[in-house]
């Protein structure tokens, strides 16, 4: 479509003015996190100078470096094990027929109409009795599997030819061999953006994190920076330098995996 | 081998393969029923007895606990502040989300940056954005007052801490909003719009009358998730206000939370809980209900 040069200046300014609006509090933080106390007592937009200070105290008062280790093991072992067993039970039902598939189906997809934070006390109350609160287990255990993946994996498996799936067994190939041979290689592009979503999801954590975890050295990042706030509420610098240090693994990953992340999470719901 | 003849014989022999699919379900289904369904279960459970200091059932006492709150003041000021709080940011995300989405979706310079960003949020935490948030709107140090030349203490003040909490949560929830909308955008039929530019339509003419009920589908399935994740909200109201001032904005997960591990009423927790979970499912309902109305009038 043509459009007159009038209204590509009025949209760009548009776009990027909304955009400005959006980044504003970030760059604000990573400004702040630079400035000195008397810069930000006095309400200053921008650093006199790039002083690494505030990371330097940040880093003092909370174990920063520890938080991101702890988050970074359990969203990783989280998202692994749900993509596994998301591919699993959605190349379940995507492509193989069994008694009691559809009952099944329809039993995990009725757990996304439990809200997590109506069942969080019940599952707060379970660790305790096994005796697995402050421990990585019980950041762990409860997130190993999500309705959401094994739908999306579903819908990914639905979408590859039937006689593929033939050919192989005809070949001699059983039907975990196909799996890991023909359905993971070819869902790929679903497990990539699967993979993100759900890293960016469990990396964002709050409240189970902070129920179940007591010692400072099993905290997560968004604990973590909540500490900060708590330590000493006076002392944004280094607040915003915590913060910065804590945005940047998210904000990179993102970037990176934007475009699998954004084509992968629309295509199933937008064609409905 | 007489019983493998009558394996062939059948029409499908018992093999590996019988049992796979099973296999490959199970470790999901039995992650689901302890840390899903059994946790249900027990909510429901534990709303009807009286618990102990560590989470206990010492006594059945019924639905004692459902009428404790039906009577009481805060349950319904809760649920007061939670709708005011969800109505805020349903209709400021989807807003925004269209916004920006029919904004990326016009051809200009730089669209491809001005794309990344619109969708950035989803990838920043509650609890960073609300740190952020609450020094910006920090009373003496805050750039919000400076620019705005005014003292306002908006955490403080019950006029501006629901709004502001709510603007934030907007904020976060753009990301999601927008990436919805724009696949939504690219997905409408092109020869609609060519016929609508020679009927000689404006802008807001071919929204109006073009785009918005071709993307319908998709503002409803987001107006039942951002319902059902703005009852979730509880990292930001933790971080900014702690529930208060007062208990302006103490919506019901807050006090939920409180309940059970400031006041160690396990029980009574589980009965909000529950309570919980019925609105939300009859909001859902009523959505659903809603939807089947205006597509098929």
């Amino acid at each position: 479509m043509k459009k007159s040069k009038g209204s590509q200046i009025i949209f760009a300014i548009l776009g990027f003015f909304l955009a400005a609006v959006i980044l504003s509090p970030l760059i604000y933080c990573l400004s702040t996190s630079f400035m000195t106390e008397q810069e930000i007592y006095a309400s200053k937009l921008v650093p006199s100078r790039i002083g690494l200070d505030n990371y330097r105290s940040a880093l003092r008062v909370a174990p920063i470096f520890r938080f991101i280790l702890n988050s970074t093991i359990v969203a990783c072992t989280c998202t692994f094990m749900q993509l596994l067993t998301g591919a699993l039970a959605g190349y379940a039902f995507g492509s193989l027929k069994f008694r009691g598939r559809k009952v099944l189906f329809y039993l995990i997809l009725a757990t996304m109409m439990i809200p997590g934070n109506a069942i969080i006390i019940a599952n707060y109350l379970t660790m305790a009795k096994l005796q697995a609160l402050d421990s990585y287990r019980a950041l762990i255990l409860p997130y190993m599997t999500s309705a959401f993946c094994i739908f999306n994996m579903r819908q990914a498996f639905l979408s590859l030819p039937s006689d593929l799936q033939e050919a192989a067994t005809i070949d001699g190939c059983n039907s975990l061999q196909f799996f890991v041979r023909v359905g993971l290689p070819l869902t790929l592009p679903s497990l990539g953006a699967l993979g993100i979503y759900t890293f960016l999801q469990i990396w964002n954590q709050y409240l189970w994190p902070l129920l179940v975890t007591n010692t400072i050295n099993l905290r997560t990042v968004q604990i973590g920076i909540g500490m900060l706030q708590n330590a000493d509420s006076v002392a944004y610098g280094p607040i915003m330098a915590g913060t910065t240090m804590v945005l940047i693994p998210s904000i990179l990953v993102f970037v990176l995996g934007q475009k699998s992340l954004i084509s992968g999470l629309t295509a199933g719901a937008v064609k409905g | 081998m007489s019983r493998f003849a009558k394996a062939q014989r059948v029409k499908k022999p018992v093999t590996f393969e019988t049992f796979a699919p099973y296999f490959y379900i199970i470790p999901s289904l039995f992650l689901f029923i302890l840390f899903v369904f059994y946790p249900f279960a027990n909510t429901i459970y534990l709303s009807g007895t009286l618990t102990g200091p560590t989470g206990q059932a010492i006594k059945w006492i019924g639905l004692d606990h459902y009428r404790n709150i039906l009577n009481s003041k805060d349950f319904w000021f809760s649920l007061e502040v939670t709708l005011k709080y969800a109505g805020m940011v349903v209709a400021g995300s989807i807003v925004m989300g269209l916004v920006c989405a029919l904004v990326a979706n016009e051809y200009f310079f730089g669209r491809s940056i001005v794309r990344t960003v619109y969708a950035m949020p989803m990838a920043i935490s509650s609890a960073c954005i609300a740190v952020i948030a609450t020094f910006i709107l920090n009373p003496t140090m805050g750039i919000l007052n400076m620019f705005l030349g005014t003292h306002t203490r908006w955490l403080r003040d019950i006029k501006y801490a629901l709004p502001s909490i709510a603007v934030v949560t907007i904020w976060m929830n753009i990301g999601l909003n927008y990436i919805f909308i724009i696949a939504a955008l690219q997905g409408v039929d092109k020869s609609l719009y060519e016929a609508g530019d020679i009927d000689g339509t404006n802008f807001f003419q071919k929204h109006w009358y073009i785009t918005f009920p071709s993307i319908s589908p998709t503002l409803f399935f987001l107006l039942v998730i951002n319902v059902i994740n703005s009852f979730q909200s509880y990292a930001q109201i933790r971080l900014m206000t702690q529930g208060g001032p007062g208990k302006f904005t103490r919506v019901i997960v807050y006090a939920i939370y409180l309940e059970a591990f400031e006041n160690s009423r396990y029980g009574s927790a589980a009965a909000m809980s529950v309570i919980l979970f019925l609105i939300m499912f009859l909001l859902t309902a009523i959505q659903f209900r809603i939807e089947k109305k205006v597509t098929y009038s």
